[in-house]
């Protein structure tokens, strides 16, 4: 740690809480430069608390942080941005979870990384308004994987090296991307990849996201792109995201409107 | 060899499973027992022993209760279409307390957390939806905790209502009493604002 002061100031985007003590909460928030932090905000259950509604999950706070024997404790905290449209439909409030928990999970406490903290600042006003949220989630996936050290290799093959032909080419989440068909062909757990599928991953990769907003993806295309990313998240977690069968149980109740 | 005997290091260990206790804690409470005449550490072992055998679930409205159906949904002077739905069996108290409320409960036994995993399937919300079906009921009151989990809780549950042509309500958000206002976030003063009333 840089300083030994015993206040320090950071802003922050709260991931998650848990209930802690009689009316205190320990939270889990991403910052800009000191990366992952569990804080304890003290009081905040109590309805006349001064800090609870600065300290709502997905909001971006200001936060004044005294350092602690064991934790570090919350002392004040002004909102600065409470992402209100998140919270006022489900199916979008769903999508701020699963994000919330891919950051949560990808990143070390106290591990600094600024764009990432900068990319779930935008994904989280991007969830507010998107018309597309599963284009929103590719692109924060694709993204964010880039950041935190697993960017997928899909230009050339990550066995023979050879550039990928426009064909259908695969992708494998053990290997960290495409595979021209040839060298994915014995792969175990490699898929073939459709080249829309592949050319829509690169385009994101390299363009920013209002460029991709632009994008008219084919419903299966989406479903592909999903699939793909998700093995890939999933092999690199060792473990499925809980948000993950959320999602599933509104997608399967029909509970999808963005609307309101 | 540890020098605290057998019983003595059980029962810290139970208690430092409680929330909120620790095993320092622990230690010291059980060491008060220790001290504590025998009928008052009986009476205490009996009262726990109790808690879990002398109640049950209310069958229809899950609160906790010493009959079942509980003495709320038995009770014929409160309103049996008005339901309010709330995440424990503590805002059920909360809500007596005001006096204000007259209907039946239904207690979800939590909140939609997507992250750990709590989903509808794990909350109460097929029951409530089975009694709102075979019930004549005018009014649904939502409240859940106004924080993320008790607004996707909420949104969740008036969603899966809105066939049934039910009226759903949410508890008004806004400025607790006692509150200062230059330390309102803005989500809740906007909320405040918008459900401000003629005086």
């Amino acid at each position: 740690m840089p300083h030994r002061e015993r206040i320090y100031r950071t802003e922050a985007i709260v991931l998650k809480h848990s209930n802690f003590g009689e009316a205190d909460r320990l939270l889990t928030v991403y910052t800009p430069y000191l990366g992952k932090l569990r804080l304890l905000a003290k009081g905040i259950r109590k309805p006349t608390s001064r800090k609870a509604g600065h300290l709502e999950s997905f909001t971006r706070t200001q936060l004044l942080v005294a350092r602690g024997r064991n934790l570090d404790i919350i002392t004040q905290a002004q909102m600065i941005e409470p992402y209100v449209a998140l919270r006022r439909n489900l199916w979008r409030m769903s999508h701020a979870y699963y994000v919330g928990e891919l950051v949560d999970r990808f990143s070390e406490e106290h591990s600094e990384n600024q764009s990432l903290y900068r990319l779930l600042a935008d994904v989280l006003g991007w969830i507010c308004e998107s018309p597309n949220l599963a284009l929103t989630m590719r692109f924060f996936e694709l993204r964010m994987l880039g950041l935190v050290g697993y960017r997928p290799q899909l230009f050339h093959c990550l066995q023979c090296n050879a550039p990928l032909e426009p064909v259908i080419n695969c992708f494998s989440a053990e290997e960290g991307g495409a595979l021209c068909p040839r060298c994915g062909e014995g792969e175990r757990g490699a898929k073939p990849i459709p080249l829309g599928a592949l050319k829509v991953l690169r385009y994101m990769q390299t363009h920013d996201y209002a460029e991709c907003t632009a994008l008219q993806l084919h419903q299966a295309t989406h479903t592909t792109l999903e699939e793909i990313l998700q093995d890939y998240l999933v092999y690199i977690l060792e473990r499925r995201l809980k948000s993950v069968e959320f999602l599933n149980i509104l997608r399967r109740s029909g509970l999808t409107t963005t609307a309101k | 060899m540890s020098a605290i005997p057998k019983p003595v290091m059980r029962l810290i260990e139970e208690l430092s499973r409680l929330p909120g206790v620790g095993p320092k804690t622990a230690s010291r409470l059980t060491y008060f027992l220790l001290r504590s005449p025998a009928e008052q550490v009986v009476s205490l072992a009996e009262a726990i022993r109790q808690v879990k055998e002398r109640t049950v679930r209310c069958s229809i409205c899950f609160n906790i209760a010493d009959t079942s159906p509980c003495s709320i949904c038995s009770d014929p002077n409160r309103d049996p279409t008005q339901i309010c739905v709330v995440e424990e069996p503590l805002d059920v108290l909360a809500l007596e307390r005001t006096r204000q409320y007259h209907g039946l409960y239904h207690v979800l036994e939590g909140a939609i957390s997507p992250v750990e995993g709590i989903g509808p399937g794990e909350l109460r919300i097929r029951e409530l939806l089975d009694r709102l079906r075979n019930t004549t009921v005018h009014e649904v009151v939502l409240a859940t905790n106004p924080n993320l989990e008790g607004e996707a809780t909420a949104m969740y549950i008036a969603q899966q209502i809105s066939p049934l042509g039910i009226r759903v309500t949410r508890l008004a958000r806004g400025l607790p009493v006692g509150a200062d206002l230059e330390y309102a976030d803005a989500v809740t003063l906007a909320q405040a604002l918008e459900g401000r009333r003629e005086v």
